[in-house]
């Protein structure tokens, strides 16, 4: 990558004396007002984040004084305990936590499922079940979201339940697409048809040696269904409807309003970054993985 | 199917016994795909096709559903409030989406180049708003937004200008606001979309351009932007479905009627009021209906404009 620089700085006039000095500066400065122009904007993108955690400490009075404080207050664990007179905060962490992880491990199994059938499989009827499967990826969630209520309410009764969030979007259309590009470039057929010679049964072929070979991918997949998972508002926001089953971000929209005492901006800031917190652990541990992963499917497919 | 035809072509009788053999010799194929297509069956194609029943139905869940015809659809087309909840998710989405794919795409060149360090700081930075839940970004920027002591308004009367009243007035504010937060929080995901792109361009390419004294300017419009098309094709689509959705952050900023006259309702939130607050079950369907449609035409729209690719690298 080095030479890229080099390679685009025009070279038409070098023949010019004058713009031969004007060529040297140049990608000085359009270094220094590159990197400028990215700071501001990594600036800008990371900001709301400390803002969250410093109103998190704050009183309602440091919150609303003039000049705003940039720093921390000192008012957090009043703002803490201030969380659970509107909401059960722990009892909706651990919905989500509950409901992320199975998901999670659900979606993993079948989408690695599926990617390996797609991808190591020659079966009648591949290439139109694949294509239509792809077709789903470009369904709005919003064309059935009546009748899906209608399904998850009225018929199987899971108002209020875990599995109404875990169970309709456990196998991914993304997911399958996304792990059979995986299996297909990093699993070579011959294993296959070793372990087919030495007499391996097919489910121990896939779940004995294939499953372990492709721990990457479910790390980098299984980060995106979490935060997928945790961040869901809409499904959540539809079949549960007490407080005690609420996911944390339909808590955190209760946050908004404290039936005691009004608007309380260091409370709602405080759960918001509690329920942050993980995601961005989350995310900043892994973030090679997790980019690496993103980009499979946009750049090869 | 392709592959039996290629595996030498034997009689027709043969090969229809061949294709149950070539089934049966691949049943766990089936079985390993079978999650997919069953819950989707179920939890996918079920509720759109039964959508499309109910949007000629009258229902409110508790009575008996009466058949009333195309009588939703006429509503729909009378419907003031649809219109504008269109018109409102049409704009911000259009609007937004300049900066977001413009920026993104600049962003991305400009850390691919040499010029840049850091880029892992920087993908990683610009990345963050889109991992965390759109609720808790919506939370921190409505207090961000705050306009007596929102840190926004400080900034401004800083400067010298004027307070915003974000959310009052006629609420001309309100669309500015879902789209400022909108372009926050996109603006990296795109940007690593394309970055990834530019780096499966062959460096070569630019070597050749260099030689042949291309400029800058030059190599981005003439070999970056074509070669990008695919990728470019991809964030439009996945920009289309995203805008046309866009349900959790204006909801949590000025709630579900979308706050003084209605500026920041978006169609999203007039069909989940319609469906799920007022349980007007057939409405909301053809709601459902017409504004999937348009999405799908859309992107079959972008597919065709930018699919019907020269580049195949």
């Amino acid at each position: 990558m080095a030479s890229t620089e080099s390679s685009v700085r025009p070279q038409t006039h070098t023949a010019h004396s004058t713009t031969v000095r004007r060529t040297r500066w140049q990608p000085l400065v359009r270094s220094l007002l590159f990197n400028a122009l990215l700071l501001i904007g990594a600036f800008l993108s990371a900001f709301p984040f400390y803002w969250m955690f410093v109103l998190s400490t704050q009183s309602t009075q440091q919150i609303f004084s003039w000049p705003p404080q940039f720093t921390p207050g000192d008012n957090l664990v009043t703002n803490y305990q201030n969380i659970f007179a509107i909401i059960p905060f722990w009892r909706n962490f651990a919905n989500s936590a509950f409901v992320g992880i199975t998901h999670t491990v659900l979606a993993l199994l079948f989408c690695s499922m599926g990617g390996y059938a797609f991808a190591m499989y020659r079966f009648p009827g591949r290439n139109w079940l694949f294509a239509l499967l792809l077709a789903t990826m470009m369904i709005p969630w919003m064309a059935g979201i009546v009748p899906w209520f209608i399904l998850i309410s009225k018929w199987l009764h899971w108002i209020n339940r875990y599995e109404a969030l875990i169970i309709p979007g456990a196998a991914s259309a993304f997911g399958i697409f996304w792990m059979r590009q995986y299996i297909q470039e990093s699993i070579p057929t011959e294993l296959l048809d070793a372990a087919r010679i030495d007499g391996c049964h097919e489910f121990s072929i896939f779940f004995r040696i294939i499953a372990p070979l492709l721990t990457p991918a479910y790390a980098a997949l299984g980060i995106m269904i979490f935060i997928g998972s945790w961040n869901g508002f809409l499904g959540p926001l539809l079949v549960m409807q007490e407080k005690t089953m609420y996911t944390l971000p339909v808590a955190l929209s209760l946050l908004r309003q404290d039936p005691r005492r009004g608007f309380d901006a260091g409370v709602l800031m405080l759960g918001t970054a509690l329920a942050t917190l993980p995601m961005l652990i989350v995310f900043l541990m892994a973030t090679r993985r997790f980019m690496a992963g993103l980009t499979i499917g946009a750049v090869k497919g | 199917m392709s592959q039996l035809a290629t595996a030498g072509s034997p009689p027709a009788t043969v090969r229809k016994f061949s294709l149950w053999h070539e089934m049966r010799r691949n049943w766990v194929a089936y079985v390993y795909i079978s999650p997919f297509f069953i819950l989707f069956a179920v939890f996918g194609a079920f509720p759109i096709v039964y959508s499309f029943v109910l949007s000629f139905q009258q229902w409110n869940g508790i009575s008996t559903p009466q058949w009333i015809g195309f009588e939703n659809y006429a509503r729909l087309l009378q419907d003031r409030l649809f219109w504008l909840a269109m018109g409102n998710t049409v704009f911000i989405g259009v609007i937004a989406h300049i900066p977001i794919l413009g920026g993104a795409m600049v962003l991305a060149f400009i850390i691919n180049s040499a010029a840049v360090r850091f880029k892992h700081f920087y993908r990683s930075a610009y990345f963050l708003p889109v991992v965390t839940s759109p609720v808790a970004v919506s939370l921190v920027f409505s207090t961000l937004y705050g306009v007596r002591f929102g840190l926004i308004n400080w900034v401004l009367t800083w400067l010298g200008f004027q307070p915003i009243d974000w959310w009052g007035g006629s609420g001309e504010w309100i669309k500015p606001a879902i789209i400022l937060l909108f372009i926050w929080r996109w603006l990296g995901w795109n940007m690593i979309i394309y970055l990834a792109g530019l780096q499966g361009i062959n460096p070569e390419l630019y070597e050749v351009a260099a030689i042949d004294g291309a400029s800058l300017r030059q190599v981005f419009f003439k070999i970056t932007l074509p070669l990008m098309r695919p990728i470019i094709l991809f964030t439009l689509v996945l920009s289309t479905v995203g805008a046309m959705t866009l349900f959790d952050e204006p909801y949590m900023l000025v709630g579900v009627t979308g706050g003084a006259n209605n500026a920041g309702l978006t169609i999203a939130m007039y069909l989940y009021d319609r469906g799920f607050k007022f349980a007007h079950f057939g409405y909301a369907s053809a709601m459902a209906y017409v504004v999937s449609a348009i999405i799908v035409f859309v992107s079959v729209l972008n597919i065709r404009f930018f699919g019907r690719s020269n580049t195949e690298a």
